[in-house]
């Protein structure tokens, strides 16, 4: 790849020896080379006011895998999706799609070019028919414009062919019956198959995916990780950002993680969760510091530990959480 | 009272030309707001732009009709664009200010005594519509049945704001049944969305606003018609009217603005000529004529107000589009 020049930033505060990974080139660490990249970002920051939302100095999204991108709330996570997409324009920054430069070029223009995205919100059309939103999302149709919409011939065979597709589709998500039903009239879980699915009706090379497990009901969320690996298993590349660990480590092929705007960690999901960086991030790099000494009897740590030692039986996850609450 | 009278003058207002004009005028507000969901609070430019350029052609430039409704046409898409180039890429709600603004602009623009000898500032124009009964091809006379009985002049104005009523309908039917139609209604649900599957929201917008403001420019020149150009026509009441139209009507609906049009007309000439009646007989004494004809438009304001709260969807609109709150 082209720009492989630049800066592979050095694995700060990193403990682990150096790890080789098949999907990378070179030593595994955050914003290490890819052997096959479908987007490479570098110096992408983005300002909010005086706070640095995003400030990642070089990352590489690998070609045809499902990538993770994790890291606690407002990590920069979002904000990343939305420069990469064109819904925000960085303050510095360049990246390229699939070797082609994407930096200020607008959202549509980068959806078109096979990058396509969907919102932690859903934003399925409400007063549109399930059907319609999909076949919305077809591209280069010929009755978009204005003149030829007005002679139904032009476009009528077209309209034939992505219906078919649209409900091939639908029927997969498990939406066929509802495909006469107003898009508002579905459930929240639905909502986030059905824009799922529209962003499938692109034919895009790399789907994002901004937390498609929020507010899903397991039994969903079960068919929604289905979904998922069907896109890599169809040659697609995804990236997705989710906060689950146990969603992550089930999926993901790649997880790159972001605390504070920059890129902490990245790595095999089953060794990522063992960088110190990534607990430092979830957990707060103080976490295992007894604040209690440093500052005189704390009736509150106090309290904790007495509670700790109580529960002593209890597994690993709840004294996690409750170090998380703690952080 | 005449009931006969007061009926029939009523049922004139079915078919009359203003009636139509209003209709047309709703039409493309309905474009902006009921499919792409512009906030269009300056419909009354459109009007006074098509009104203007159709006038000042005639009586400035001598132009022939062809050349008067061209003008009409090209002066509403430079509007259009005027008023869309910079607020287009902004939150609806700025389309709304900017709107209602320059409406009044334009207003002020034509009335400055300065332009008098283009615009004749505050007396408006007139005499500029030979161009267009020379062409009619009806026979001379007056004729027609029960209320709606004419000259050949007054048919052929009503003939023709009809038919290009008809054919903006047509139009639009054809236009919302298509891909571009799922795009404008998509982009009135949520821009992102749509802007995240690769469509170009901004020029579809600015597609819509054109449309929209070439039918209501075209409403202005039906509307002036058989009258004259009154610069105090335009005002953002004017706006409101075809508001409350399009809302009576159901936005988003082929026919609501039509059938909104009649409605309005008819129920103020009903509510005239019935308080009028009741004047004359002595059964309401203590207001003048001239004051009834501003409580007509208290009730217009009362109207509209129950209907949006109590049919918020208008007469065609549909409940179940209405009952998600988006």
């Amino acid at each position: 790849m082209s720009d492989h020049s630049s800066s592979a930033a050095t694995p700060a505060g990193t403990a682990t020896s150096v790890l080789e990974h098949p999907l990378v080139d070179g030593p595994v660490g955050p914003g290490c080379r890819k052997t096959d990249p479908i987007v490479i970002a570098d110096g992408v920051t983005r300002q909010f006011g005086g706070l640095t939302a995003v400030d990642v100095e070089h990352v590489e999204i690998p070609r045809g895998q499902i990538t993770a991108l994790i890291g606690p709330n407002g990590a920069g996570k979002t904000t990343l999706f939305n420069l990469l997409t064109g819904f925000d324009k960085p303050n510095t920054g360049t990246w390229q799609f699939d070797g082609k430069s994407l930096a200020g070029v607008s959202a549509y223009k980068v959806s078109r070019s096979g990058m396509v995205r969907t919102f932690q919100l859903t934003k399925s059309l409400g007063r549109l028919t399930v059907l319609q939103n999909m076949l919305l999302g077809a591209q280069k149709q010929k009755g978009e414009n204005l003149f030829r919409a007005l002679f139904r011939a032009l476009w009528k065979g077209e309209e034939a062919d992505i219906t078919t597709k649209a409900e091939e589709l639908l029927a997969r998500f498990k939406l066929d019956e509802k495909s006469e039903d107003y898009a508002a009239s579905l459930s929240g879980g639905q909502r986030k198959l059905l824009e799922m699915a529209r962003a499938l009706m692109t034919n895009p090379r790399l789907v994002m995916l901004d937390e498609p497990m929020a507010g899903v009901n397991p039994a969903l969320t079960q068919s929604l990780l289905g979904h998922i690996k069907d896109l890599k298993s169809e040659g697609m590349s995804v990236l997705f950002v989710e906060h689950d660990m146990h969603m992550v480590r089930h999926i993901s092929d790649w997880v790159i993680v972001m605390a504070e705007g920059k890129i902490v960690a990245e790595g095999p999901p089953e060794k990522v969760m063992e960088d110190p960086a990534v607990i430092d991030a979830y957990l707060g790099a103080h976490h295992d510091t007894d604040l209690g000494d440093i500052d005189g009897p704390n009736p509150v740590e106090e309290a904790e530990k007495a509670a700790a030692a109580r529960h002593a039986d209890e597994h690993d996850d709840h004294e996690q959480k409750h170090g998380k609450d703690e952080a | 009272m005449d009931w006969g009278n007061i009926l029939g003058n009523a049922a004139g207002e079915l078919i009359s030309p203003t009636t139509a004009a209003y209709a047309l005028a709703a039409i493309g507000l309905n474009i902006h707001f009921g499919y792409t969901g512009l906030l269009n609070f300056g419909q009354a430019a459109f009007m006074l732009i098509g009104a203007y350029a159709f006038a000042i052609s005639v009586l400035t430039f001598g132009a022939p009709l062809w050349v008067a409704v061209l003008a009409a046409f090209a002066a509403s898409i430079l509007f259009a664009f005027v008023l869309g180039i910079p607020t287009l890429r902004l939150r609806a709600d700025y389309l709304a200010i900017v709107t209602i603004a320059s409406a009044e602009i334009m207003r002020f623009v034509v009335t400055t005594t300065s332009l008098t000898n283009v615009t004749g500032a505050a007396n408006g124009l007139s005499n500029f519509s030979g161009g267009f009964y020379d062409i009619n091809p009806l026979p001379e006379g007056r004729y027609g049945f029960g209320p709606f009985v004419y000259s050949a002049d007054q048919w052929w104005v009503r003939l023709v704001g009809w038919g290009i009523v008809l054919l903006a309908t047509l139009l639009v039917f054809l236009l919302m049944r298509s891909p571009w139609g799922r795009v404008v209604k998509a982009v009135r649900e949520d821009e992102d969305a749509v802007r995240a599957l690769g469509k170009n929201v901004y020029s579809y917008k600015m597609q819509a606003l054109v449309l929209g403001g070439v039918f209501g420019s075209l409403a202005g020149v039906i509307f002036i018609l058989p009258r004259a150009v009154q610069p105090a026509n335009y005002g953002t009441a004017l706006t409101f009217f075809i508001w409350t139209i399009m809302l009576l009507g159901g936005a988003a609906t082929l026919f609501g603005p039509i059938i909104g049009a009649m409605i309005f007309w008819v129920v103020l000439s009903l509510t005239q000529g019935i308080l009028y009646g009741l004047i004359d007989v002595g059964i309401l004494s203590f207001i003048s004529t001239s004051q009834a004809g501003q409580i007509r438009f208290i009730l217009v304001g009362l109207a509209l107000m129950l209907l949006v709260i109590f049919r918020p969807q208008g007469i065609f609109g549909n409940k179940k589009e209405l009952s998600f709150s988006v």
